[in-house]
């Protein structure tokens, strides 16, 4: 599903991706950690065709990445630390202008299931600028997957969000993962990523440090399997 | 991994929704906030009024001068608006949001256009009878507003280009008018001699050339904003 390989990054001289290799099979979900400039933003970044490989082949659902940007972005849903909406506007405005940006057929009936599923039903008509944080990082995953994308993209999602809202958080996740989405996870928290994902990679100095299986590991072995990947 | 070769294709009339779009949204918001109407509109009114008491002009000189004050007046207010317009985008990441659409970014790019161009026409059409009354100068001259019209397109049609890009910088209020001003000159003294013109009733010989420059300019720079916009707003 997304096949990235020797992947170079630069901004000016300094390299923050140094000859990346990722491999994500359809359905898979990837925790990928690492510490601050490690690059896991720019990495999510250039899979979101939102900046450009200085060197390397990024294919993502079977389309080269930038040449075919456009048909990426069509099958791609990215959820930010940022909501990316409009506080100005009302969540089901929000959700109507990046349907129709996004081209949704029966868009009106999709709002409705989408603000069900992800509880915002209720306060559907209430400006974005009034809503909590959590509210806010659900009707950015309820954006997200408008357009019923294959792959999902998450630049840290739980900055900013109290336990509650994380747990609720969580939960979406969840349900996003059943639907046989491929999802790509960012995240500080190891202990989180290891409960929601099939694997979870570190990212160290612009590469793929350690890779592990998310279902065979130890949640208390993972601090210490962190600390050496990023050692290297 | 098969590569495949083509992209999905988009649905037919994806450019002109994607366009009406991002000017609804533009319009919604702003209708709502009144933040950059409501700046653009106050700046605009004081320059005027500023203008009025710091000149102290007569009757003859006062025909010779509307015409700059009205652009520098327009200039100035507009530079305001696309700062806002973009900053607003960039704040809460939202330009981002407008980025990841499947969408080709010349559609936000005009999108964007449209908006400020609205914006900006209905700040003229509150400013010119301010300014008439003030000046005693008759401005509703079905020419002078069609100068108006070609002049604020040009404007915004480059602003909205080079606020995309600034917005991107740290420094970006100060950036815009650096960068904005040297490439918009030709638009505002075709804009201010074509104006001067129809406010002095001289013939149309003597005006044309000024507005066949607003019209070239008008075209040229659109046409390559369209042809630019996806680089600019990329890292």
């Amino acid at each position: 599903m997304i096949d990235v390989r020797r992947l170079v990054k630069t901004f000016g001289w300094k390299p923050v991706l140094r000859g990346l290799d990722f491999h994500v099979e359809p359905g898979e979900f990837v925790a990928l950690l690492g510490p601050n400039g490690a690059g896991k933003t720019t990495f999510l970044r250039i899979l979101a065709s939102l900046s450009r490989p200085s060197m390397g082949d990024v294919t993502v659902g079977g389309y080269r990445l930038p040449g075919q940007a456009a048909a990426v972005r069509r099958i791609l849903g990215v959820v930010s630390h940022q909501p990316l909406l409009y506080g100005d506007l009302t969540a089901e405005e929000n959700l109507r202008f990046f349907g129709r940006l996004y081209g949704v057929p029966r868009l009106e009936l999709r709002l409705g299931e989408v603000l069900e599923m992800i509880g915002l039903s209720v306060r559907r008509r209430d400006l974005v600028r009034q809503y909590s944080r959590g509210m806010q990082q659900r009707l950015a995953i309820g954006r997200a997957v408008l357009h019923e994308p294959e792959i999902m993209l998450f630049d840290e999602p739980h900055t900013g969000l109290d336990q509650e809202a994380s747990q609720m958080l969580d939960g979406v996740l969840r349900q996003v993962a059943a639907r046989g989405r491929t999802v790509v996870m960012t995240s500080h928290d190891l202990l989180r990523s290891a409960e929601l994902a099939t694997r979870v990679d570190i990212l160290s100095r612009g590469v793929i440090a350690a890779s592990y299986p998310g279902t065979s590991l130890e949640p208390a072995a993972l601090p210490a399997l962190y600390r050496e990947a990023i050692r290297g | 991994m098969v590569e495949r070769t083509a992209a999905l294709p988009l649905r037919r009339g994806g450019f002109g929704r994607a366009v009406a779009a991002v000017v609804w949204k533009d319009l919604a918001a702003e209708f709502r906030s009144r933040e950059l109407i409501g700046a653009m509109l106050v700046f605009a009114l004081l320059v005027v009024l500023i203008f009025n008491f710091a000149l102290e002009l007569d009757i003859r000189t006062r025909s010779t001068v509307t015409a700059g004050v009205l652009w520098v007046t327009f200039a100035f207010a507009g530079t305001l608006g696309l700062n806002r317009s973009m900053a607003s985008e960039k704040d809460r990441g939202c330009l981002d949001g407008l980025l990841l659409a499947p969408v080709d970014r010349s559609a936000i790019y005009f999108g964007k256009v449209v908006a400020n161009l609205a914006f900006m026409l209905i700040v003229e059409a509150i400013v010119l009878p301010v300014y008439s009354l003030l000046y005693n100068a008759p401005l509703f001259v079905p020419g002078l507003l069609g100068v108006i019209f070609l002049g604020s397109l040009g404007y915004v049609g480059v602003g909205t280009l080079l606020a995309s890009m600034a917005v991107q910088a740290r420094t970006r209020d100060v950036l815009l008018p650096i960068l904005l001003f040297p490439v918009i000159l030709p638009v505002l003294l075709a804009a201010v001699k074509a104006s001067e013109g129809f406010l002095q009733g001289l013939p149309t010989a003597d005006i044309l050339p000024w507005v066949n420059l607003l019209l070239v300019y008008d075209v040229v720079f659109l046409t390559v904003a369209w042809m630019v916009y996806d680089y600019v707003v990329e890292e």
